[in-house]
């Protein structure tokens, strides 16, 4: 465990932490440092993919201070983060939000040299390649808004400049969630999602900057039209895209459309729905109650999204430096062994070696069959001996992206033309 | 004479300043912010019309209106029928006082869980592999499930109905408990069959009852965006839903402004059917 380097007090930890910190002040005395950090407070928000009771309670036992979490749907924790700076001192937010909150100015950026692992951190985040030969996907690449100038920049640099928007914690590749038991015939495209073989019986999730992406994959599938750039469509290409899936709306195709996770996970377990946009834990969550569930594997690849944390502008003194500890505590592989369990990705896989067993490294990472029956970190079997994850290793995964979440030039547009399509 | 008026405001004022603070600033405040201009994460001070002129010139927000307008239209009249019967049974057919109170607070009952729970019920039952449909299979009412019962009008009138009724049976049940009975054995004695006295005698007598229910159940349906999103499944969209999306894309002001059309339109409305009953004789 490092400890934090400077002392130096900022209002509000003097404020809480009352009698101690006078105490302090008077004896600067390590002994009294230790006092000091228990009293110190980080608010933390973000959607609820990895704002995890586990990981604070992890915090608080590692570190010594708190971290108050709070989830959020993707809508909210924009719509927090750019608005209310002052109610957080982390954000834990997907890095298309980034793109429109960090020209707010509501976030500062973390210098890369007081992070620990950096240069273990993988390609995808800091020059956009996993491996060498790997091609950029469309989208918003986290890399193309990981970065920026200087301390106080607003803008993005395409380059490592040292100067990080969000340190990345947690990402995955995307695909479609199918039934196989009530589909009986392998399922190859993204095209199969208007496939009239499956009318009532699909979905996609309304919310519309991941749901265009879902339609774009689909319509190149279709070989109706190939985007130049699927992340950022122009006007004719959204009224194109959306063109297709209105005419397949009111040809019945959706049974419903999704906006949380739990919805997603009804649809498909009810047999509602057989084949829809699907996000990983949720196919997890269908198949723990017994009902096959596939996330399955398409030929045109997958949508990926990645998400990060970012500190609040307002942030500073000892609690910045709590921060930057709590960031480098976060890359050091308890909580990516955490995630990965889960089924998602950490961006520092290799330290997350060290909280995982080799069988589910062997599972979870490279691919392998499971030796035993595999559990989640809640102690929950999820998966029984044999068993080989969706789409096989990290590298076959994440190597086959072909779009990132994104937010276009054109999204308010296109969130206009969503609205169309939803009360179409 | 001073000190009573002095007495009067004094007597007035919470009220007024209640109102004043949590009902008319906040709607002067949407109403100031309907003109104003939004980018992508911010709005700004302005005196624009860019939000009307979008909303009054969308083909979507007119299909969204009359869609809304019909979910309004047909729950008011199930609302209306189911709540008219069961409170005139409660008043004219259950002759003690004690069983009327009983059987008043039996409809109460699924009131004492969340709203959303009881319309979140109904979508497993209704759904494909649902109650509704096996049960109806097994009876060899059909042979295949019938997809229309969930995710549809059909479903989102259904949780509608079942959410509304009983704010339309305790008006027409108050008003109705008012009626000098002597009223109806007059009809009876002057030689009205049943149904004239229901027509001529009850019905009118129980309009400011029925009135008081409509605008509870017409401003309940107008404004509800939660249950239009779970029940037809995200497919169908109401005037909530609009101001939702933009809410959750930070469109305020174009939220806003489609909040004050939504509220001319419920007040014009409320206005009319007021010309038509005096609710005061209620009161």
């Amino acid at each position: 465990m490092t400890t934090i380097s400077k002392i130096r007090y900022s209002r509000r930890s003097m404020l809480k932490a009352g009698g101690a910190a006078v105490a302090a002040a008077a004896l600067p005395a390590p002994m009294v440092w230790g006092q000091e950090t228990k009293n110190i407070t980080l608010r933390q928000f973000g959607t609820g993919v990895s704002n995890l009771n586990e990981v604070a309670m992890k915090v608080k036992e590692d570190l010594g201070f708190t971290l108050e979490m709070t989830a959020l749907d993707s809508d909210s924790v924009t719509q927090r983060a750019a608005t209310q700076p002052d109610s957080f001192d982390i954000a834990d937010i997907e890095y298309w939000i980034c793109k429109k909150v960090w020209p707010t100015g509501n976030l500062q950026a973390m210098d890369t040299s007081k992070i620990a692992n950096y240069d273990k951190i993988v390609g995808t985040f800091r020059s956009g390649k996993l491996t060498p030969e790997s091609v950029i996907a469309q989208g918003t690449a986290p890399h193309t808004v990981g970065f920026t100038s200087g301390q106080n920049g607003k803008d993005f640099v395409q380059e490592e400049s040292g100067w990080m928007t969000l340190i990345p914690t947690i990402y995955n590749a995307d695909t479609l969630g199918i039934r196989p038991d009530l589909i009986g015939r392998p399922i190859n495209n993204w095209s199969e999602l208007l496939n009239p073989e499956f009318k009532g019986k699909a979905s996609i999730l309304d919310i519309s900057s991941i749901g265009i992406m879902d339609m774009a994959m689909v319509v190149e599938s279709m070989g109706e039209y190939k985007y130049p750039d699927k992340g950022n469509m122009t006007k004719e290409e959204i009224d194109l895209t959306l063109g297709i899936f209105t005419e397949a709306k009111k040809a019945g195709q959706f049974r419903a459309f999704w906006k949380s996770f739990d919805e997603s996970v009804n649809l498909m377990a009810s047999g509602e729905v057989v084949i829809q946009s699907m996000w990983s834990p949720a196919i997890t969550a269908v198949r723990s109650q017994g009902i096959p569930c596939v996330y399955q594997p398409l030929e045109e690849g997958y949508r990926s999204w990645g998400g990060g944390i970012g500190l609040s502008a307002s942030l500073s003194g000892m609690e910045l430096d709590a921060a930057y500890e709590y960031i480098n505590w976060y890359l050091s592989g308890w909580v990516g062994g955490f995630l990965m369990r889960q089924g998602y990705y950490s961006a520092v896989p290799e330290t997350s070696k060290n909280f995982m067993s080799e069988d589910e490294w062997g599972f979870w990472f490279e691919g392998k069959p499971a030796q035993g029956d595999i559990a989640n970190p809640f102690g929950k079997v999820m998966e029984k001996a044999g068993a080989v994850r969706d789409g096989g290793s990290f590298y076959d995964r994440m190597g086959a992206v072909a779009c990132w979440n994104a937010v276009m030039d054109e999204n308010q547009y296109m969130v206009r033309k969503w609205n169309e399509f939803i009360a179409a | 004479m001073r000190k009573t008026s002095i007495t009067g405001w004094l007597l007035a004022s919470p009220l007024s300043l209640i109102l004043l603070v949590f009902l008319a600033a906040p709607i002067a405040m949407i109403v100031v912010v309907s003109f104003w201009g939004a980018t992508e994460w911010a709005i700004y001070p302005a005196f624009e019309f860019e939000n009307y002129e979008f909303l009054l010139t969308s083909s979507v927000t007119s299909r969204v209106f009359l869609n809304t307008f019909k979910y309004a239209a047909i729950t008011w009249a199930c609302t209306l029928v189911i709540g008219f019967t069961v409170a005139y049974y409660l008043a004219f057919h259950i002759r003690t006082l004690t069983w009327q109170i009983v059987l008043f607070l039996l409809c109460t009952i699924p009131f004492l869980t969340s709203n959303i729970i009881r319309m979140i019920s109904w979508i497993p039952f209704l759904g494909r592999n649902g109650l509704a449909n096996s049960a109806l299979i097994s009876w060899g009412v059909i042979d295949e499930p019938v997809e229309w019962l969930l995710f549809s009008d059909f479903s989102v009138i259904l949780a509608f109905v079942h959410l509304y009724t009983l704010f339309m049976v305790v008006p027409i049940f108050n008003t109705m408990m008012r009626i000098d009975k002597s009223l109806i054995e007059a009809a009876a004695d002057a030689g009205a069959s049943g149904w004239q006295t229901l027509w001529q005698v009850i019905v009118p007598l129980t309009k400011p009852g029925i009135m008081i229910g409509t605008i509870f159940v017409l401003a309940l349906v107008m404004g509800d965006f939660i249950t239009v999103r779970f029940m037809s499944g995200s497919q169908s969209a109401n005037v909530g839903r609009m101001i939702q999306n933009d809410i959750a894309l930070l469109q305020y002001p174009s939220a806003s402004a489609t909040a004050v059309i939504l509220l001319v339109t419920v007040l014009l409305l409320i206005g009319t059917l007021l010309r038509f009953v005096d609710i005061r004789k209620e009161l």
